[in-house]
């Protein structure tokens, strides 16, 4: 599973690093510094740094939709000031004393500026209080591990405790080899939470982003009430790599897009950055049997 | 208990006649009817499934299938199931808690088949469905590995009441082979990564994910396959009389913390 994701992201790599003439009105002089350039895995476009951003991290060309760290997801979807996070000190250990683990974290905080590859809490989306739970890609590319497992089933028990729905937004490589056997069981973990919080009768709602893949997409990525995809990201089981290796030709662009699982009936709609926070606002107000609710206080009274 | 290492393991559990499910379901149960198909799309041989009596007592049985030879893996895929066989496995499943059967899962794979239409049919999702569903039916169940457990595709036949490990068995997220591709970019390596990644059965009964350990015959189950089979079939009778003892709910519930307590971390408050 691990050796397919890390196959897909070298695949993206070598796609970026197939450098392909800048054409068009975007065709800038190159004395410019790479990093106030983005340049899209999918279409290959440059974009100045600042449009881009300005875009939502969205390809102006394309409309890939590129990753957010779960900070600059927060921003776009919760109100302002209402995101309490929970367990953000929980930190992995090395339990197969995998060799150098420890080191990869320490450095995966230092980039990442978190303490695992999920951030949960949670939040308001326009007043509607949710369950938030954000993979963080930044952080050994949303690998799931003992941290990712605990803090995903803690927050369903807790929207189980609290009568939330949960927003999970996922991205993720896959399982985190360094934790073996444990890492695959929170697969395990992670799905009978989800099973849990359905059996109370508790919407959850799946989003999958760039990339949503391997162990996450076997587990509670695809087990969603109602599951969204940003346009244009990777998901899938194995990995591409993987895949041309066993049928020995080249898989066509668009497999294992949003909208390749869209057609095959793993995705219920493809819902663009602009119109999320609104999409997720929506879905969660058709579901509110809440007490606050104006027919709530009429049954009340 | 052996003290062979990770890579003798695995040598004997590679063994070209060790003992499949083909053999065991002679060896261990009294009659079996598979039942094939998911329903939806078609039926996958890499999984058997179907209803059989151990001792008289009715069982539901789902299990990988790998071959002995070239032909048989042709048919079997080698063990690697697609989306249709894991929706079998949860349809026989289901069936099994309808009419109050035990489930005994048999899980002997590499992994998932990782291809075009595996993607197309929804692997991810089947493996995620058969999890999810697994923890919610009402009837013992109980999952055995008869050689090796790869990843997902092993997790769909392994949320249970009890996972016990014949004794040479290995269980992990990854093939040693996939490991030592991604550590050193040299698959030939496999032996020093099979070690590392913790894998054998006495491995899971430390990490407390594996509950008990069956003995095989003196030298691997292919040296003696009756006789492992006699283990096996012990180890199951008197684990699936533990597990009706008790009543459905307490069941589902130890069954939610078996799982729910794996993993190890701590609070780092030091570090941000
Ligand atoms: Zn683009």
């Amino acid at each position: 599973m691990l050796d397919d994701f890390f196959n897909s992201i070298k695949s993206r790599i070598d796609y970026d690093n197939k450098s392909k003439p800048v054409k068009g009105k975007k065709n800038r002089k190159m004395a410019i510094p790479p990093d106030l350039l983005f340049k899209c895995p999918r279409c290959q476009e440059l974009t100045f740094m600042d449009e881009f951003e300005k875009n939502q991290k969205v390809c102006i060309e394309c409309n890939y939709h590129s990753r957010l760290s779960s900070k600059e997801r927060i921003n776009m979807i919760i109100d302002e000031g209402t995101f309490i996070e929970y367990d953000e000190y929980l930190s992995s250990k090395n339990p197969l004393n995998f060799p150098d683990y420890d080191k990869k974290i320490e450095q995966a905080k230092l980039t990442s500026s978190e303490n695992d590859a999920v951030k949960t809490g949670e939040g308001e989306i326009f007043s509607k209080l949710s369950v938030i739970i954000i993979m963080e890609s930044n952080f050994m590319m949303g690998s799931m591990g003992s941290v990712v497992g605990e803090k995903i089933s803690r927050a369903f028990e807790n929207a189980i405790e609290k009568k939330l729905s949960v927003v999970l937004f996922s991205a993720s490589g896959g399982a985190r080899m360094q934790e073996g056997i444990i890492s695959l069981m929170q697969m395990a973990k992670t799905s009978a939470a989800v099973s849990k919080h359905n059996d109370a009768g508790l919407l959850y709602i799946s989003v999958m982003t760039d990339p949503t893949t391997g162990g996450v997409t076997a587990s509670f990525a695809s087990l969603g009430d109602i599951i969204i995809a940003e346009p244009k990201i990777l998901i899938g089981f194995a990995g591409r790599r993987v895949i041309e290796g066993t049928i020995k030709q080249k898989l066509p662009d668009d497999f294992q897009t949003a909208e390749f699982m869209l057609e095959h009936g793993f995705v219920d709609m493809i819902v663009d950055r602009v119109n999320m926070k609104n999409t997720l606002y929506n879905i969660l107000d058709l579901h509110d049997f809440s007490e606050d609710t104006d027919e709530g206080k009429l049954n009340n009274e | 208990m052996n003290d062979l290492s990770s890579w003798a393991k695995i040598n004997i559990i590679r063994e070209k006649d060790r003992p499949t499910i083909k053999d065991y379901i002679h060896l261990m149960f009294d009659m079996y009817y598979e039942f094939h198909g998911d329903r939806y799309f078609g039926d996958d041989l890499a999984i058997t499934g179907g209803i059989a009596k151990l001792d008289g007592m009715p069982v539901t049985i789902i299990s990988n299938v790998k071959g002995k030879n070239i032909e048989e893996n042709k048919q079997s895929n080698f063990g690697m199931a697609h989306p249709e066989g894991y929706r079998k496995a949860l349809r026989l499943a289901k069936q099994a808690e309808k009419f109050k059967r035990p489930i005994i899962c048999f899980i002997d794979t590499p992994g998932a088949f990782c291809g075009v239409e595996a993607e197309q049919r929804g692997q991810g999702e089947a493996i995620a469905r058969n999890i999810m569903s697994f923890f919610n039916l009402k009837t013992p169940i109980i999952s055995v590995v008869l050689g090796e457990g790869g990843s997902g595709g092993a997790l769909a036949l392994g949320v249970c009441d009890r996972l016990a490990m014949l004794e040479n068995t290995v269980y992990s997220v990854i093939s040693p082979r996939g490991c030592a591709t991604i550590l050193w970019k040299d698959p030939s390596k496999e032996k020093k990564a099979a070690d590392i990644m913790k894998i054998t059965a006495e491995d899971l009964i430390s990490f407390k994910i594996a509950d008990n350990i069956i003995k095989e015959s003196f030298g691997g189950a292919h040296k003696d396959p009756e006789k492992t089979a006699c283990n096996l079939k012990e180890y199951l009778n008197k684990t699936i009389s533990e597990l009706l003892e008790k009543d459905i709910e307490t069941l589902l519930i130890n069954r939610y913390n078996k799982f729910r307590k794996i993993g190890e971390f701590f609070e780092d408050k030091s570090s941000l």
